[in-house]
């Protein structure tokens, strides 16, 4: 009895394994078979297994933070319209619903049944960035949601029987500039969530299992412990830090107080500012998923994603501030906000656990969504319509004991696309795109450098920008000393240095190209302290000027 | 009498293998990493005595090296520079600005090969049609070449933007140098790697410039050393795309000879298939550190362009220096007999990728290990008799074995030493288990009707239980498998494959274009193989990697070996259907489908291998000696029976669970599987019952 109790308790382990790399098979199947480059090229997608309460078991490993708990939330919106007791083989559902699911109407959520022997045994999940959903498309425009695009409500659009939806797919092809990619995409969502029943079933049959609700409970028990065994080891007490963004028509404060227990955080936003009129609103889903991105990769990195790792961290959100926007506020570009999250909470743990967290960094993603042809420009358009949007980043913030990184995402998880390729699907030109000298964060550690990059259409021609950059007023502070990270800036290309709005639709006129310079992250420690070789080695490397390193690091090259 | 003989440098040993006509013999001889060539002469002076033959008698020697790939890691190479687009001198750093690991916050980046310093922006500009934007300036090269000399550069790498769609400003950049500095090795990108995608076109260009010094002063020394030692034949290298090309060839893109040793292990298993006639194994190569798993279709090995060498997070997917070229396609994993196992913060039991190595290795190996490995999982399971291993060359101590297995394993999840030698073996099969499922993804391919073929120390040990755990039903244990990879490179064709990107969309194929393409294609890799094939005839396939417009991955679909007409086209498209459908079951209604690059490979005909006739039965030898094993699956010990190989005559049948002992490795055979010895001497594993 005694050998039988140890055997099973090894096969939880192996099951448990094997559903990490059940989740695993459903995000690659994604990522091979994803139409819009932002999944494919960029890996804006999330992959999870569910039980029938809506409670996620594993997550992949693929894919990026604001979908984390954001997507694990929607299954049981999903649950709540369609209880798993109705649902049928062959069926999927879909929703863009920022508030049931992960904050903008960009991202697809599909969730699909998984049956055994004709009974259903759990629900597997995915989101994904898509690349357009119709309306104002990309940017911070809107002045509500019904101007951002397509919303789609939580729909069936394949029935019993895997028979497609015909109505829903006729509105979603009439509602995109770019249908065929979207009608792949969704394609792609269900497939890979039938890729990660089969293999779901193919487990239960080997391990002779007619539920995974013990497996669940196994998962849940060892995450929960494991979590709260990493939470005890922090220093009690609350710790309070804001942060600024610019904001669209004004700056925004986000202000956190958090407070760990015995077994649990929780962080309180009160304080923070009030709503935007414009999409850089963050819809309280994604708050979440940001905030715990952030506790929990300096609190229990190791720890896998899923109900009840993520339990143990909570956030109090007042309805009516910037981080928790209701119906039908804009928010489409709320990654713009919402990704500074992770740097505050960071600035809350730094006061409890000094050695183990970041300066501050670029954090939001330098997207720059561009439009060009006869959108823009009329019947005078000098190049072929298009619609596209590259991913970029700035410099990370230096870390307690290394350099932060040059040009890395963070928080987000997404990767950026080759020029070669963004040349070839667009009439544009990147003229530059290199790091940017003497914009990363002086200190001990410094921070990573940021980028220049400059952007044309081919021949010069007219087009725009919907910018959603931030950082340009509210450099990465560093820590303990350290230096501020270079704030960015965006403008043309002219003589003169004419600066643009940092959010919102603007036109480069003909002749003229985008200049943005993204910023560098924030330094840690003081600066006279760091290794002068590699002072040395940076101004060697033309990424410091020989002014810089005497004035900032006291060190003569 | 002429022999072929075959050299493969590994890290720890140096493999030979030495063939005539109806006789074979082998040997190792331990790597000599300062001055390689000199433990291949004594591998190579060890194996002739052995065989009894004279250098003369040899006809062709065949090479692969870890060298480059030790250059790489060990960054060791020559002092780089890089020619490359103004404005983007830092695509080597950004990379794809991404994080392989979301949650760790001190996450190490690879780092360029080539510091920013020597990344040197030339004015130049091509649009990508090719067309010229901006004019190159030749003040820019001549300055930097000035630069560069002074700076002690020893290689240069040239890499444009677009570059692979018009080489002129390369060639033109490349022109520039050579006039001022005729003695410096040159990469070019638009002939090192000729494919769309910066980042890895020059990683992949750096890369060859990188570790080309070094191998061409390596290749000289071996082939003077060969001529002293009496061999004047013609000497091959082993390519990582699992084909053998000239020394010159060699030299010119060295970066082609990274992964020639896990190439050849391929090959050694695709010939195994010939012989048994398997049209779909899977290949499983099972050592100390790591296991390698590739299937081969058709006989042959899945192939791939891109590879990552030198990864930083070891064996994470993102961590290393992209490379695109043809290679053979493997997943390596960092699961061996050397892999440690551990608890970790959720009370899992965790195997590797840390290895305890060869000092001080395995617990039970009595050096002082304290850590257990998946080895003394093995030996606490029973599967090992502790004064036989390795021959009895390693005495095992199985007290070591629990008394690790027990502090550090066990104790954490209140499990006896046994259970917790279970659980470590169980929690290894299942890594390698659950690599072979997800690679099978990627890869459009399932495991059905699949054959394993287990080689390497490890391989046979753990074979029957992967193959259970993936659905594969009949396992292979090849003779002479401890040396496989220097095998594998005497079965290796003459090939060369050259790689280009020409977009083009179905709708509006320009077949005009495509055949002077292909054509121009062909006649590079013909030239290449000429050199070394001797007119041995040869074939030529041709591929095109397609995708549905907008879609991320292409799929190779093939082509016919010669121009192409209006009329094939329609053809082709069914095929990329066809294909696509088996990759991904649903069809996506109303896309067009793209080319976005073309391959055509030359290669000397393979060998014709005739199907081994079954062997007709045999009685099987009494066994050796009865073990008590614990099984895996069921926590029960029972008695297995130990049978000598070498005592076993083809025909020769015995029922598992039993244990196939031989000086390098011992096969086990499951609970509810038969082991048969084929005419060729090889182990034929069956799942009887599941």
């Amino acid at each position: 009895m005694q050998q039988t109790g140890a055997l099973t308790k090894i096969q939880r382990q192996i099951q448990w394994n094997r559903l990490i790399a059940v989740v695993e098979e459903q995000a690659q199947t994604m990522i091979r078979t994803a139409f819009s480059t932002t999944v494919r090229e960029a890996g804006d997608l999330s992959a999870g297994i569910f039980d029938l309460q809506g409670r996620m078991l594993a997550q992949a490993v693929t894919g990026t933070p604001g979908h984390v708990n954001s997507m694990a939330e929607s299954v049981g919106h999903f649950l709540k319209k369609f209880p798993a007791h109705t649902m049928k083989p062959g069926e999927h559902y879909i929703t863009n619903d920022p508030w049931l699911a992960t904050g903008h109407l960009h991202d697809l959520t599909v969730v699909s049944p998984a049956f055994r022997k004709g009974k259903i045994v759990g629900l597997f999940a995915n989101t994904a960035h898509i690349i357009d959903i119709g309306g104002l498309g990309m940017g911070p425009e809107g002045r509500s949601v019904f101007e951002e695009g397509l919303f789609i409500p939580i729909v069936r659009c394949f029935e019993a029987g895997g028979v497609a939806n015909e109505t829903f797919f006729d509105f979603i092809r009439a509602g995109s500039r770019t249908p065929i990619e979207l009608e792949g995409d969704i394609y792609s969502l269900c497939a890979c969530n039938d890729a990660g029943a089969k293999r779901l079933v193919e487990m239960l049959d080997e391990f002779d299992m007619d539920s995974i609700d013990p497996l669940g409970a196994f998962i849940f028990e060892s995450s929960r412990q494991a979590t709260l065994d990493e939470i005890r080891k922090l220093p009690k007490g609350t710790y309070r830090s804001e942060i600024r963004s610019d904001g669209y028509e004004a700056p925004v404060t986000l202000h956190a107080a958090m407070t760990v227990h015995e077994d649990e955080i929780v962080v309180d936003y009160a304080g923070t500012s009030g709503l935007s009129t414009r999409g850089i609103n963050v819809p309280p889903a994604y708050c979440r998923a940001y905030s715990c991105f952030g506790i929990k990769c300096v609190v229990a990195p190791e720890v896998p994603n899923n109900w009840a790792s993520l339990a143990p961290f909570r956030m109090e959100i007042p309805t009516g501030c910037i981080l928790n926007a209701p119906r039908p506020y804009p928010v489409s570009v709320r990654h713009v906000v919402g990704q500074l999250i992770p740097d505050l909470m960071m600035g809350c743990l730094h006061q409890a656990v000094p050695g183990r967290v970041n300066a501050e960094g670029s954090s939001a993603l330098w997207n720059p969504p561009l439009r060009g042809g006869s959108q823009v420009s009329g019947p005078a358009a000098e190049v072929e319509d298009f619609e596209i949007i590259t991913f970029n980043s700035g410099g990370t913030g230096a870390r307690p004991g290394k350099d932060g990184l040059d040009g890395i995402a963070f928080p987000s998880g997404v990767r950026t696309m080759p020029v070669e390729a963004t040349e070839n699907v667009a009439p544009v030109i990147f003229w530059k795109k290199e790091l940017r000298p003497d914009s990363a964060g002086a200190g001990r550690t410094r921070g990573g450098f940021g980028q220049i990059m400059e952007i044309g259409a081919k021949g010069d021609a007219e087009y725009a920008v919907n910018a959603i950059f931030d950082r340009v007023a509210n450099p990465p502070k560093g820590r303990e000393g350290g230096g501020e990270g270079a704030a960015g800036w965006v403008g043309l290309n002219d003589a003169n240095g004419t600066p643009l709005r940092t959010k919102g639709f603007q036109i480069i006129p003909k002749g003229r190209r985008l200049l943005l310079k993204l910023p560098g992250g924030g330094g840690m420690g003081d600066p006279k302290a760091r290794d002068p070789d590699l002072v040395k080695r940076d101004v060697a490397d033309g990424l410091i000027s020989k002014q810089a390193a005497r004035d900032l690091y006291g060190v003569e090259v | 009498m002429t022999a072929r003989l075959a050299v493969d440098i590994g890290g720890t040993f140096t493999d030979v293998a030495v063939e005539t006509e109806d006789e074979r013999w082998t040997g190792k001889v331990l790597t000599t990493p300062h001055a390689p060539e000199l433990g291949v002469l004594e591998a190579v002076r060890m194996v002739l005595q052995k065989a009894g033959l004279a250098p003369a008698d040899i006809a062709l020697v065949i090479h692969g090296t870890t060298l480059a790939t030790n250059a790489v890691i060990e960054r060791k190479g020559a002092k780089t520079a890089l020619l490359t687009t103004e404005g983007f001198r830092d695509v080597l750093a950004l990379g794809n600005e991404s994080r392989y690991d979301q949650y760790d916050l001190n996450i190490e980046l690879a780092q360029p090969l080539v510091p920013r310093r020597w990344r040197l922006p030339v004015t130049e500009r091509l649009d990508n049609t090719g067309k010229v934007l901006i004019p190159l300036e030749p003040r820019d090269v001549e300055q930097h070449v000035a630069f560069m000399r002074a700076e002690g550069i020893e290689a240069v790498a040239i890499g444009f933007l677009h570059g692979f769609v018009n080489p002129v400003h390369e060639k033109q950049a490349a022109e520039i140098v050579r006039r001022l500095w005729p003695e410096v090795p040159l990469s070019l990108a638009s002939e090192v790697s000729p494919e769309m995608r910066e980042w890895e076109r020059f990683s992949t260009t750096v890369a060859n410039a990188y570790v080309q010094p070094l191998m061409a002063s390596y290749l000289k020394r071996l082939e003077v050393g060969l001529r002293a030692a009496g061999l004047t034949c013609p000497l091959f290298m082993m390519l990582s795309g699992g084909g053998l090309t000239t020394l010159e060839t060699a030299a010119r893109f060295p970066i082609r000879l990274v992964e020639s040793g896990p190439a050849g292990g391929a090959i050694f298993s695709a010939h195994v298939a010939r012989e048994r006639g398997l049209s779909e194994v899977l290949s499983f190569d099972m050592g100390g550190t790591t296991a390698k798993i590739c299937l081969i279709d058709a006989f042959q090995p899945q192939a791939s362009r891109t590879f990552e060498v030198a990864r930083v997070g070891r064996f994470k997917k993102g961590s290393g220096l992209p490379l695109r070229i043809p290679v053979i396609e493997m997943v390596e994993i960092g699961a061996g007999g050397g892999s440690i196992a551990a608890v970790d913060g959720m009370g899992r039991i965790t195997v590797g990728p840390e290895s305890a190595g060869a000092d001080p290795g395995p617990a039970c190996y009595g050096r002082g290990g304290a850590k257990p490995a998946v080895t003394d999982a093995n030996l606490a399971l029973g599967r090992y008799d502790p004064v036989a291993f390795a021959g009895g060359a390693l005495r095992l101590y199985p007290e070591h074995a629990r008394t690790a297995l027990a502090a550090e394993v066990g104790g954490k999840l209140g499990l006896p030493a046994d259970m917790a030698a279970l659980g470590v073996v169980e929690m290894v099969d299942e890594n390698m288990a659950n690599a072979a499922r997800v690679h099978a993804i990627e890869s459009g391919k399932g495991y059905d009707g699949r054959t394993i073929i287990a080689f390497g120390g490890g391989g046979p040990v753990h074979g029957y239980r992967v193959a259970e755990k993936i659905g594969v039903k009949r396992l292979l244990v090849p003779s002479g498998a401890g040396v496989g990879s220097a095998i594998g490179f005497l079965r290796a064709p003459v090939a060369y494959e050259v790689v280009k990107s020409l977009y083009q969309r179905f709708a509006t194929f320009d077949t005009v274009a495509v055949n002077a393409l292909l054509a121009g294609m062909a006649a590079e890799a013909r030239a290449v193989v000429a050199e070394g094939a001797f007119g041995a005839p040869v074939r030529e396939s041709r591929l095109a990697y397609m995708r549905y417009v907008g879609q991320g991955h292409e799929i190779a679909v093939p082509l016919p070996p010669r121009d192409l007409g209006a009329e094939d086209i329609a053809a082709i498209r069914a095929a990329y259907d066809t294909e696509y459908s088996r990759f991904y079951d649903r069809p996506v209604p109303g896309s067009d489908v793209e080319v976005m690059s073309f391959a055509v490979t030359v290669a000397t005909r393979t060998e014709e291998v005739l199907p081994a006739a079954p062997a007709a039965d045999s009685p099987a030898p009494p066994p050796i000696r009865v073990q008590q094993v614990r099984d895996t699956v069921t926590g029960e010990v029972a008695d297995w029976a130990v049978y000598d190989r070498a005592a076993m005559a083809p025909g020769a049948k015995v029922p598992g669970p039993c244990i196939i002992a031989e000086a390098e490795t011992s096969t086990l055979v499951g609970p509810g599987w038969t082991c048969r010895m084929d005419s060729l001497g090889y182990l034929d594993l069956t799942q009887e019952r599941s």
